[in-house]
């Protein structure tokens, strides 16, 4: 199978409006007589099942919460981003896509991010509409702020809560489909496979989470916006139910997963306290808008904080960086922390932390100023360390929080299984080897509102689709798939908690796959991820009956699928022997220590194919062209 | 901080919607005053998975208080003792070696248990059906700027809007009452211009709905108001009300 990546031809500009108009289009009549299957509700599944409902297709959403209102879209905190250009600072389209493409170190599709960029604007008004309350300025204008990788300030947000707000402005556009009768929305169904017939995606099957019951759900098509898999490390910023089951098993069933090496770590995380901790808190990169971030100069230095003289201060980032700072992408920030902390500069009990300092601020603006924009992140600071931020310095250190890699999808956001569509962070288009802050909003939001209605009209205009319901014999043979892991995991019968394997597996990751990987680490982990998952087949404790309310059970096929996700992001960090964004790989990097690309041989997309249980993934490439954005050294300096 | 407490707990289990249920008294030592109430409550489900007994089933995610999903009843409080917290934001510091703590699911009519510490919130999710959204489709809004809204009135309707609908307000009001939640939304919708064409519609269908819950009257004893992990003012109730009866009267 060739990969085609179906990009439009015409100058980029024109792409999407050209591409719009080639497409079919189902009559509106029509459009009820096809029934679309959506799988999570986050930014990217709520706004995708509200606009297909909308415009008259069948609809059933199903989520492993209670309520779409619980993804974990609503712990985005800092904002999204559009070029409206707002605070007349120089910004458009085009520099939103070449912030974009070049943030992401030249590992992204340009049409792609050219055509986020060109719908995001439509996002901020769709989103006002709803009434989402973003913060406005006194003359009751919309307020902007700047992220890092941007040196325009095009980021719209709702004080600390931007994907609460964004979500809650999508969760009500679907609750009113729902209301209207127009989508089914189910809830605790967690989908454990994919069902394909005759080549097309129709379907799926779902626990129910309640009373354990298998449930099929058929379909003329599968939308996944199931997010990242940032969680196959343990302890990450996600929440604790992120998984990668629902892409995983779709990629089991023929789907190609794209760049599965790609994880971003973000630099502004409470730092990790103890063994006990469960998982890691974000605090929002918009805190180095204002909030400077140093290091002691003397290594070891244990004085506190407010003892050190500002002569004995390293500002390390402002050093380094003095075009941009403290706002240097995430992935530069990051690696710079680790590097601090590595040569001994580190603070805290454990010295894997590094400082981030209002002083200055709370001096020139006062502390209620601060306290405006960046108090419920204050407020969280103080919950979980018991420290007061505005008194001294916060302490924060990096921590995995998002996956560019995901499944591998089209211009039209299609799997390599036809009908199989994936939005949000569940594919990995947008954001090559490195996500800008402000973007992930954007991505879902476009995907969801303004993408896929378009896309899956062509699709399903396009295709005859024979009638199947779940009594047909792939959904008998995708039930009893499933079934059948369910008891080979309830049928172990060990002693060893999932959560006690998945700290196991987290540290692999951690320490072989983290923020630096080098080539003799990741073969090393190439041996102990194989052994642990042999280990968990032989010692997982799941208590309890697969025929209820079962949390050990969830979470056990969540790690099934996990500790095989965990070697092929090894196999793929293995192969792309060149550093690119989040991607370091510690043999390859510049005099100054930045990441160091191989363009010539790595300008590509990997997108692997399943090949069978015990059987090397195959590698199929899709060559990235830069047309528009000249790949260099990205430059921060 | 590394002190490690030991602490009873006596935490109500219940195998399903149908069956009855009762409290279990546990001892758990080990407990360090750095772990989140939650983390304390991963401890006990680890030793219990260790023993062969089933872990206690409690409802978390995003574990750092905004996704609104825990929802445990602490001490005979809604989140635990502290103001402004929820579960997951809560820390063992708060609590003394040796104490005794008491964990009960959410405690309303509208809000079954399904197992354990796990209620049936989809009430909420039917009351936001019912008219917790301003009628726009995708495509076709105008530009965001177009209807400028005064900074004081943007803050006030986030305050409203910042509820994360966990239902602490239900629990924690004797009637099982939810007003608190009903208002934020209401409230948020009713000061900002964009929600002004169906403000009518909206509070009539959302209070019908949360009527038909089975969820009980406002009598205005602002218990909601306390145990808010948002600290969501109950004049959003006061707005509510007069939004009510400018669609019955006007």
């Amino acid at each position: 199978m060739t990969l085609d990546s179906r990009i439009p031809a015409g100058p980029i500009e024109a792409k999407w409006d050209n591409h719009r108009f080639a497409m079919k289009l189902v009559n509106p009549a029509n459009k009820r007589k096809y029934h679309v299957i959506v799988v999570g509700t986050g930014l990217a599944g709520a706004s995708a099942a509200a606009s297909l409902a909308e415009l008259g297709y069948r609809v059933t959403a199903l989520s492993y919460h209670e309520s779409p209102r619980r993804a974990h879209s609503i712990s985005a905190q800092g904002g999204i981003n559009a070029p409206k250009n707002y605070p007349n600072d120089g910004d458009s389209v085009y520099r939103l896509f070449y912030d974009t493409v070049k943030g992401g170190d030249y590992r992204a599709r340009e049409a792609n991010v050219y055509r986020l960029a060109q719908v995001s604007n439509a996002i901020i008004d769709q989103c006002v509409a709803q009434g989402v309350p973003f913060a406005r300025e006194y003359g009751g204008l919309l307020d902007n702020r700047s992220f890092g990788g941007a040196q325009v300030s095009r980021t719209f947000y709702a004080r600390g809560q931007t994907g609460q707000q964004l979500l809650l402005g999508a969760y009500s556009a679907l609750m009113r489909q729902v209301g209207l009768g127009a989508v089914k929305f189910i809830e605790r169904r967690e989908m454990l496979d994919l069902v394909v017939a005759d080549g097309k995606a129709r379907g799926i099957v779902a626990r129910n989470m309640v009373d354990g019951r298998l449930e099929s759900y058929s379909a003329d098509a599968v939308i996944l916006a199931t997010g990242g898999y940032s969680n196959v490390f343990f302890l990450s910023t996600n929440a604790k139910m992120c998984n990668a089951t629902a892409t995983w098993r779709a990629h089991k069933r023929g789907a190609f997963f794209g760049n599965p090496c790609f994880t971003q770590i973000h630099p502004t995380c409470i730092p990790v306290a103890s063994d006990h901790q469960s998982k890691l808190t974000l605090m929002s990169e918009s805190l180095r808008n204002d909030g400077r971030i140093w290091v002691p100069k003397e290594k070891g230095d244990k004085r506190a904080p407010n003892q050190i003289p500002e002569a004995e201060r390293d500002y390390y980032l402002e050093r380094m960086y003095p075009s941009f700072g403290n706002l240097v992408p995430r992935d530069v920030a990051s690696r710079r922390a680790k590097e601090m902390c590595d040569k001994g500069h580190g603070v805290g009990t454990t010295g894997l932390a590094v400082y981030l300092d209002f002083s200055d601020t709370i001096k020139r603006n006062g502390r209620a100023w601060v306290a405006e924009k960046y108090g419920n992140l204050f407020d969280m600071y103080k919950q979980i360390t018991g420290e007061d931020g505005y008194d001294s310095p916060m302490r924060i250190y990096p921590a995995v929080h998002y996956t560019m890699g995901g499944l591998w999808v089209d211009y039209n956001l299609m799997g390599t299984i036809p009908g199989l569509f994936v939005l949000g962070e569940a594919n990995f288009s947008d954001h090559g080897a490195n996500r800008l802050g402000a973007s992930a909003l954007m991505q879902g939001l476009a995907d969801g509102y303004f993408i896929i209605p378009y896309t899956i009209g062509d699709y399903l205009a396009s295709n005859k689709f024979s009638a199947i319901d779940s009594t047909a014999p792939a959904f008998k043979e995708a039930e009893s798939s499933v079934a059948g892991i369910t008891k080979k995991l309830t049928g172990v019968n060990g002693k060893t908690p999932v959560d006690v394997l998945h700290k196991e597996l987290g540290k692999i990751m951690w320490d072989y796959c983290g923020m630096g990987r080098n080539a003799a680490g990741l073969k090393k982990a190439l041996t102990l991820i194989p052994a642990l998952r042999e280990r968990f087949w032989e010692e997982v404790a799941i208590p309890g009956s697969a025929d209820a309310f079962n949390q050990e059970l969830e979470k056990a096929h969540r790690l099934a699928d996990f500790l095989e996700l965990a070697e092929l992001m090894v196999q793929d960090a293995l192969l792309r022997d060149e550093s690119c964004g989040g991607h370091f790989r510690e043999e390859h990097q510049t005099e100054d220590g930045e990441a160091k690309r191989n363009d010539a041989k790595f300008s590509f997309v990997a997108a692997w194919e399943y090949a069978g249980a015990k059987k090397s993934p195959k590698l199929h490439k899709e060559p990235l062209k830069f047309e528009y954005v000249k790949p260099s050294q990205r430059s921060y300096k | 901080m590394s002190e490690s407490m030991t602490i009873t707990l006596n935490v109500w289990r219940q195998k399903d919607k149908t069956s009855e249920g009762r409290f279990v008294r546990y001892t758990l030592s080990g407990v360090s005053p750095d772990m989140s109430f939650l983390e304390m409550l991963d401890l006990l489900n680890l030793d219990l998975i260790r023993r062969g007994e089933e872990p206690v089933a409690f409802d978390h995610d995003c574990r750092e208080g905004i996704c609104g999903t825990c929802s445990l009843y602490i001490n005979g409080r809604a989140h635990g003792p502290l103001k402004g917290v929820t579960a997951c934001q809560l820390h063992m510091r708060t609590f003394h070696d040796g104490d005794a703590i008491t964990v009960e699911p959410w405690r309303a009519r509208a809000f079954p248990v399904i197992r354990d510490l796990v209620v049936d919130r989809s009430a909420f999710d039917r009351i936001m059906a019912a008219g917790g959204f301003v009628s726009v489709r995708t495509g076709g809004a105008p530009d965001a700027n177009t209807i400028p809204i005064p900074k004081p009135v943007a803050e006030e309707a986030m305050d409203a809007a910042a509820c994360i609908g966990c239902g602490a307000c239900v629990a924690a009001c004797k009637n099982g009452s939810a007003m608190l939640f009903v208002a934020a939304k209401v409230s948020q919708l009713a000061l900002l211009p964009q929600g002004h064409a169906e403000r009518r519609q909206r509070v009539e269908a959302m209070v019908a709905q949360m009527d038909a819950e089975g969820f009980g009257s406002c009598s205005n004893t602002y218990a909601c108001e306390a145990e808010c992990p948002k600290q969501i003012s109950v004049s959003h109730i006061a707005r509510l009300n007069t939004e009510y009866l400018r669609a019955k009267l006007l």
